[in-house]
């Protein structure tokens, strides 16, 4: 739906545009993050990503720190349009600091923060205009622990384990089979990086590079990026041109 | 105080300092019937003085639920206390459609004395004639906070505006180091015998006053009738209209205008048809 206003159009003008400026409407994005994936464990939320961001099919970017933290609660993991989920990061830095001038002892929880993001990802989807993110926002506030996920179209709720894209394929079922609710921090860092390798195998998007992040009452976290050990020695991927020369 | 030169509008100053026009919207405040407001911990009650203008009219409001967890006292002009009590709901409703959850308190205080500073400041407008008496309850506790025409605004363990309030705050004085730890019976308790002492030996009754609560587990609500009067005939704080003897409530002062007992009439002549 992009109209462009320079053709040479019939006099009458669209009346679905609302002014001359807004004429971007529903995107397709460009430089994408692949899966976030994210559990509750015994004292908070643990949040796994992987720092690529593709190009189309182009494993372009390396380094994108796709896990962030948003006030003393919370940290948002995000998929999809990585500069939109820059923009996000704007949105939500000038939600915090508005929060913190009141300078009265309260502060916005992973709740508020994430129904806030709600409110405005559904806004846009509404305007033909969304945010191409899929969004996960986990937090510890008082004791409380917070998990819960939005995406571009304004789809949202809370769980114990939540992924986004593709880990909703291949990492949720692994999470409904092994998860519980009592995990130490050790345990439930494997439970991600089992899944995580499992999206390593299987994602073409998914790049062998990624941070972990833990959230509790005390603070947060986000370990230096690391590797997973990968097994590629199989049978099968032996001599893969025997019977087919000439092919690679 | 009264006939200044410098009292026309609100955007003039005294050469004492003082803006005549905000102080008069202060004593538009203590003309209204009293209302008072008291916390422990746990719960917050507020209650006020109810009269109607004849016996053929109803009583005028003047308990609002703001949200499940906030409630307001008004005296002064009601019509600026209404219009103020929709905006603290208004408030409290796009806060909890925004951050599914409910608007502190003390963020609401502050949007409320803003909103009421902006009117000390314009030419073409006048000063908010209304005290409010804000009790609710957030993440931080129970809080009661008193906003002021002039915009400020103070949190207070307990607070009585309104005509003859004065004697509601002596009574309070004495007793609210003990408010703190109180229970929900005797802070309800404590807000009635206040609340008689602002009547000046008439009889308290529960058609002329109205009382609310709000606390841990225990949405804003007003009590109904009934219930306040249980409450009152419960707690013996009728009045003193029988011998002593039969009196059992020990914090009676003997003072307690046993002559103005036989008034049932309003005992505030001329009082503007605006402020209740």
């Amino acid at each position: 739906m992009i109209v462009d206003s320079s053709s040479p159009a019939p006099a009458k003008k669209s009346l679905l545009l609302s002014s001359e400026a807004d004429l971007q409407r529903t995107q397709t994005p460009y430089v994408t993050g692949t899966s976030v994936i994210a559990i509750k464990y015994k004292d908070g939320i643990l949040i796994a990503a992987d720092m690529g961001g593709s190009y189309g099919s182009t494993l372009r970017y390396k380094n994108v720190e796709r896990i962030r933290p948003v006030g003393k609660h919370s940290l948002i993991g995000a998929s999809g349009e990585i500069s939109d989920f820059q923009e996000i990061l704007r949105y939500l830095d000038e939600l915090i600091l508005n929060d913190s001038m009141w300078d009265d002892g309260n502060s916005l929880g992973p709740k508020e923060v994430h129904n806030y993001l709600t409110r405005v990802m559904y806004n846009r989807r509404n305007k033909f205009n969304p945010l191409w993110n899929s969004l996960i926002l986990g937090g510890v506030k008082n004791g409380q622990k917070y998990l819960g996920t939005v995406n571009m179209i304004g789809v949202h709720y809370e769980d114990n384990h939540v992924a986004t894209g593709f880990g909703n394929h291949l990492a949720r079922p692994i999470l409904r089979e092994e998860w519980n609710e009592n995990l130490t921090f050790e345990e439930g860092v494997k439970l991600l990086e089992k899944c995580m390798r499992v999206l390593l195998y299987r994602d073409r998007s998914a790049v062998n590079k990624l941070q972990i992040a833990k959230i509790t009452d005390e603070g947060f976290t986000i370990s230096q990026p690391y590797s997973l050990k990968t097994q590629w020695k199989f049978k099968a991927f032996e001599n893969p041109t025997v019977g087919a020369e000439g092919s690679w | 105080m009264f006939r200044n030169q410098y009292d026309t509008d609100v955007t003039t100053w005294s050469p004492a300092g003082r803006l005549f026009q905000v102080e008069y919207a202060m004593e538009a405040v203590k003309q209204g019937s009293a209302a008072i407001g008291l916390r422990s911990k746990t719960h917050v009650v507020l209650a006020s003085v109810n009269k109607a203008n004849s016996e053929l009219s109803s009583h005028q409001k003047k308990i609002f639920k703001v949200d499940d967890h906030i409630g307001v006292a008004i005296a002064g002009l009601t019509a600026d206390g209404r219009v103020l009590s929709r905006y603290m709901r208004s408030e409290c409703i796009n806060y909890s459609y925004s951050y599914e959850s409910k608007l502190p308190v003390g963020r609401l205080v502050v949007q409320l004395a803003d909103k009421a500073q902006v009117c000390t400041q314009r030419s073409w407008k006048r000063p908010y004639g209304v005290g409010l008496l804000v009790g609710g309850l957030d993440e931080s506790g129970a809080h009661l906070y008193y906003n002021c025409p002039s915009g400020n605004y103070f949190e207070y363990q307990a607070f009585a505006m309104g005509s003859r309030s004065q004697a509601a705050k002596t009574y309070m004085e004495r007793k609210f180091e003990t408010f703190t730890e109180s229970s929900r019976e005797n802070l309800v308790k404590d807000a009635l015998f206040a609340l008689r002492e602002t009547l000046q030996g008439e009889k308290l009754t529960s058609s002329i006053c109205t009382v609310a609560v709000v606390g841990v587990g225990e949405s804003f609500h007003i009590l109904d009738k009934e219930t306040v009067q249980a409450l009152i005939n419960e707690f013996e704080i009728a009045g003193e209209e029988e011998a002593p003897a039969n009196e059992a409530a020990p914090q009676d002062q003997g003072g307690d205008a046993q002559a103005g007992a036989a008034d049932q009439g309003p005992t505030d002549q001329g009082v503007a048809p605006m402020d209740i």
